[in-house]
Parts: structure tokens; C-alpha cells; sequence
């Protein structure tokens, strides 16, 4: 990577997080940094805890324990909607859409979120014209132009994928909390959304979780692997490929390293 | 529906029913007012059940305590001035649906059917039990608002025909009003809101403000409906807040076929022909006109606006065997 950039810019930053479901620990002394200008991917087999460690950030769970701050400010009591108006945006693993609206108007209201103005009942959503340009440009971006004025609901897995990139986008999301994004897709598309991924970095921070190892290993610039709720490893993707402790944790799942 | 099919319609349904008092029957008149502020109370509770998802079990609430303002208001300061009473019932019914929303939309689901019906009984008791308003007898409206503005009388609710036009042209504004508002961004995140809560809260937008606008918004129009309601038979009682007032306007609202004003608005004129049917034919009204309730939301999904499209598709797949 750029090895003469200025010192990073940290935009997030958990510590020792943890997470309990009961007699369950989730999530034990997770810490996760994220630099604006990075890909920091979060690696681990079903059920690592990836999913409750993103939950945890983007403020869908409350942690048992532990910090998160965002551009130094604490934010571990700010609830989901709260966070993400100060600029962390995500994407759900199980698809969360409004499957009767349109693509469109899913984006749209991805948009409108960073201009609400509630008490303008007798203005027309659809006379906002940033909002629907702003949406608009989203979509062509996630690879969904053609589907713009499709309902939701009836696309393809892949396209709904699609679908939710486009609605973090459209929220100006400063962190970018990716939940397997690429599930689903076509080679095409998921080429195509690699492409978005790396372009989104040069101004943004993404913590993307995902399984599908060439990809992972096409836009990571850190990789932090997880196991059983226990962080195992956090470095550059060359020392995770290298790791003995991760391919030995691999081992034992189905999942493998593909390298 | 084709905008336009769809437009010619409602502007044939409007002419007709404006064409009711040609019947010269002030039974037929009288009805037809009736349903008239009764499809505005169906529209002001379709806004929380078809858009934003709330099911409210207390709707009546609104209604009555817009209704019981008008009668206190006038045994209090005689008659007063239509353009004064009906915006402070209105006020009167949004702050109690402010409040009594405050607490309600912490609940979610069941809890929420609960807590509302709770609120709309505990204001049943008030009208009831105690005798602000002339407890179980209820009260009688001295006299119905008079609409002078300075010295002229646009029009006199005294008079059968006035009191039906201003009723229809109520109903249009609040129909007129809603639609603009559910094109709004506002009306926008409230659709949000029913289809994925959830999302909207991820997508940065406080769930909680809006739905509570919302259920105030919806509490101010079911007081139109119940202040035209007091002025219509100039007399109100508790019952206009029982909690089988609230069950009937959510009826309607189903009947018609959630989600849809036009629904909202043909829900409660089916319901209230119905009623006066049923009631006509035989005392056992109210069992008769359950089953057929049952009957129509049973085979019906989606309610009376459901079936051009069902229509539609019937032909369409009887074209294509
Ligand atoms: N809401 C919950 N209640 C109880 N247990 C939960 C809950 N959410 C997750 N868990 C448990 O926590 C553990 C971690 O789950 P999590 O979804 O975070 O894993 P993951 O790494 O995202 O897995 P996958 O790759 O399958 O998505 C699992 O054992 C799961 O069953
Ligand atoms: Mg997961």
C-alpha cells in the first residue's frame, strides 16, 4: 500500500468490546480500528461474531461491555439513528429493505434521511430534486440502473445486495459497515461492487465482513480474524495468509483459506 | 388503476353523493352526513393503521373529546363562532392524542392495541363517570356554531342542506389534505415506518417524533370528525368514546382496505349502510352484520379497493388459458 500517506485518520475505534446472549459470549475484548482511506475486513467462520460485532457498532445492539468512539467522541449510548446521522452507515447480512417500494424510493429515503424537514407536509417528496439525483446516482453506482422502478422485493438476492450498498451510499455514510455484501451476486456483479469498494476508500473507512476470499483478499488492507467471540489475529493481509493460528482455526470448519 | 379512470370516478362518486339531498328525504340527507364525517374519522385512522403501521384501539377517544368540546364549549359561552370552535376541537382532540401518544408509541404491537385502548377507556370514564359532561345522558348542544364572519353568514348550520354541504366539503378538504401529506417526505418516512421500522432508525431518521406527529395528526382529523358529529345531532354522549366506536371506525378502515384513503372513505359508507340495514331488517342487527363483516374481510383480503385489481387479474388470467 501508499506507504508515504500522513498519519491516519482514525474515524473508528472500539475497545474491548464484548458481547453476551445470555451464558453466551458473542463478542469477547474485541478492538477494531478503522482509518478513513481503508479496508478493514473482518474474517471468521459462521458464528465467529462478526455479524454482533457490526451490530454492535452500528448501535443495532447495546454492548455488555466496552467503548466505541467515533472521531474521538464517545458514542457507545448513541442509539442506531443517532450514529448513523454523525456517519456511520451500514448493510444488513439478512437483507433489510422496504420490499414494496421501489428501488427507487428505497434510495430516495436513504437520501431524504440527511435532509429531513417533517414539518414541510405540503411539499412533494418527489419534487426534491437533490434527494432524487442523489438516489439516482447511487443506484447507477451499485450496478441497479436497470431496476430503478422495479419493487424491491421482487429482485434477486444479488440485487437486493446491491440494493442495500446503494442506500448506505445515499446517506453519505462517513464508515461504511459492510455485513457480507457480496453474497449472492453474480461474478459480474460482485467485480463490479469490488470496484465501488475500492473507489469508496479513498474517502471513506469500510469494515467489511465476507466470506468470498478472492475478493477479500483483492480489497483488504487489514484483516482482523475472529473465533468463537475471541479476537485471533489483526494485521496485514500478508500476515494473515502467513498465520499458522488462522489457518488452524480454519481447519477445524468447513470454511478454508483459499490461498 | 389508470389516474385518469381512477380521477372520472371519484368525481362521478362526488356529484352523486352531492345530488343526495335532490332525494328531498332528510332521512337520506341525515345518513349521508353521517357518513360523510364518519369516512374523515376512517381516513384520520387509516393515516396510523395503513401508513404508518400503528393500530390504534382507542380512535374514538379523538372523536369524542372534539365532540364533548363542542357541547361544553356552547353550555359554557353560548353560541360561539364556527371558525373559533371547530379549530380549538381540533387542537383539543391533537394535544390529548399528543399526550396520550407519548406513552402509547413506547409500546409496540399488541401493547400498543392495548395501551391506546386504555387511554380511549380512561377518557370514556371522564364523560362517563363524572359529571363534566352530563355523565351517562351525555349533553345537548344549546346551539350549533354560528358562521358569521363580521356581518355576513356564509352559510347556517341550523339548515339541513348547509350542514350536508359542509360536511362533504369537509370531507374532500380532509381527503385533499391527507393526499398531499402522504406525498410528502413526512408521509414518506411514515410509509418507512409501516413497511421496515427498523430500517428507517439505521437509516438515520427518529422513528419516535414522526410516529407521534403522526398519531397527533391522526387525533386532530377524528376531531373534525366528531365536532361535525356534535354540530350534525346536536347532542354528544359517552358512548361516542366507547371502545366499540373505536372497533367499528377500525373496521371500516379494514373494510375498505388498509392504505388507502378512497378505502377509508368506502369503508364507512358501506359500514354505515350496512348498519342502517341490517338494524332496519331485524333486531338481531348486530350479529347479522358481524358475520357479514367476517364474511367480506375473509374472502376480501385487502377490502373493497382490492377489487378492481382482483377484477383485473380475473380477466387477465381468464384471457391467457
Ligand atoms: N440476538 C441473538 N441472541 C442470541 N444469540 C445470538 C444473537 N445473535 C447472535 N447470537 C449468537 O452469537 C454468535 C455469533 O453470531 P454472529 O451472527 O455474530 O456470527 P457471524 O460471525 O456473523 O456468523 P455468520 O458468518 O454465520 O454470519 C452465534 O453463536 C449466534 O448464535
Ligand atoms: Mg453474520
Amino acid at each position: 500500500m501508499n506507504a508515504t500517506t500522513r498519519a491516519p485518520e482514525v474515524l473508528l475505534e472500539a475497545r474491548k468490546l464484548t458481547r453476551r446472549f445470555g451464558g453466551l459470549v458473542a463478542n469477547q475484548d474485541i478492538d477494531v480500528t478503522l482509518e478513513r482511506g481503508m479496508i478493514h475486513v473482518l474474517l471468521g467462520p459462521n458464528g465467529a461474531g462478526k455479524s454482533t460485532c457490526i451490530n454492535m457498532l452500528s448501535g443495532d445492539l447495546p454492548p455488555s461491555e466496552g467503548e466505541i468512539r467515533y472521531l474521538g467522541q464517545d458514542i457507545t449510548r448513541l442509539t442506531a439513528a443517532q450514529r448513523s446521522q454523525v456517519g456511520i452507515g451500514r448493510s444488513y447480512q439478512r437483507t433489510n429493505i422496504f420490499p414494496q417500494f421501489t428501488v427507487l424510493e428505497n434510495v430516495r429515503l436513504a437520501a431524504q434521511s440527511r435532509r429531513q424537514q417533517p414539518w414541510r407536509i405540503f411539499s412533494k417528496a418527489m419534487e426534491a430534486k437533490w434527494a432524487l439525483e442523489k438516489a439516482h446516482a447511487c443506484i447507477e453506482e451499485a450496478g441497479l440502473g436497470k431496476r430503478t422502478d422495479w419493487v424491491s422485493g421482487v429482485l434477486s438476492h444479488g440485487e437486493q445486495r446491491q440494493l442495500e450498498i446503494a442506500m448506505v451510499l445515499a446517506t453519505d455514510a462517513q464508515v461504511l459497515l459492510l455485513d457480507e455484501p457480496l453474497a449472492g451476486m453474480g461474478s459480474e456483479e460482485s467485480a463490479n461492487m469490488v470496484q465501488v469498494l475500492k473507489r469508496l476508500r479513498q474517502t471513506r473507512g469500510i469494515l467489511l465482513v465476507e466470506h468470498d476470499m478472492d475478493a477479500v483478499f483483492a480489497v483488504a488492507d487489514r484483516i482482523t480474524v475472529m473465533v468463537n467471540g475471541q479476537l485471533l489475529e489483526c494485521g496485514p493481509p500478508a500476515q494473515i495468509k502467513a498465520s499458522v493460528a488462522v489457518q488452524q482455526a480454519y481447519l477445524g470448519t468447513e470454511d478454508s483459506l483459499h490461498v | 388503476m389508470n389516474t385518469h379512470v381512477s380521477l372520472i370516478l371519484k368525481l362521478i362518486a362526488v356529484i352523486a353523493i352531492a345530488c343526495v339531498p335532490l332525494s328531498g328525504e332528510s332521512f337520506y340527507v341525515e345518513l349521508v352526513a353521517k357518513m360523510l364525517l364518519m369516512a374523515i374519522f376512517a381516513m384520520s385512522l387509516d393515516l396510523l393503521v395503513g401508513f404508518t403501521g400503528l393500530v390504534s384501539f382507542g380512535h374514538a377517544a379523538y372523536f369524542g373529546i372534539a365532540a364533548y368540546s363542542v357541547a361544553l364549549f356552547s353550555a359554557n359561552f353560548g353560541q360561539m363562532s364556527l371558525w373559533v370552535l371547530l379549530p380549538a376541537a381540533i387542537l383539543l382532540s391533537a394535544l390529548a392524542a399528543l399526550v396520550i401518544g407519548f406513552f402509547a408509541i413506547r409500546t409496540k404491537g399488541i401493547y400498543f392495541i392495548m395501551v391506546t385502548l386504555a387511554f380511549a377507556q380512561m377518557a370514556y370514564f371522564v364523560f362517563h363517570d363524572t359529571p363534566v359532561g352530563g355523565g351517562s345522558d351525555g349533553m345537548f348542544l344549546d346551539a350549533r356554531p354560528s358562521t358569521a364572519i363580521g356581518s355576513w353568514v356564509p352559510f347556517d348550520l341550523d339548515n339541513e342542506l348547509h350542514m350536508f354541504y359542509f360536511a362533504l366539503a369537509m370531507m374532500l378538504l380532509v381527503y385533499a389534505f391527507l393526499q398531499r401529506v402522504l406525498q410528502s417526505p413526512f408521509g414518506r418516512v411514515l410509509m418507512g415506518i409501516k413497511s421496515n421500522e427498523h430500517r428507517m432508525q439505521s437509516l438515520g431518521y427518529y422513528t419516535f417524533g414522526y410516529k407521534l406527529a403522526a398519531f397527533s395528526l391522526a387525533g386532530g382529523l377524528g376531531g373534525v370528525a366528531g365536532f361535525l358529529y356534535a354540530v350534525l345531532f346536536g347532542y354528544v354522549t359517552p358512548e361516542l368514546l366507547s371502545w366499540h366506536e373505536s372497533g367499528n371506525v377500525l373496521l371500516m378502515v379494514i373494510l375498505g382496505g388498509m392504505g388507502s384513503l378512497v378505502g377509508a372513505v368506502m369503508g364507512a359508507f358501506v359500514f354505515e349502510a350496512m348498519r342502517e340495514f341490517f338494524a332496519d331488517i331485524t333486531k338481531y342487527w348486530q350479529l347479522l352484520m358481524g358475520s357479514v363483516i367476517v364474511a367480506l374481510v375473509l374472502f376480501m383480503p385487502g377490502g373493497l379497493t382490492a377489487i378492481p385489481g382482483r377484477i383485473k387479474r380475473a380477466l387477465q388470467g381468464g384471457a391467457a388459458k
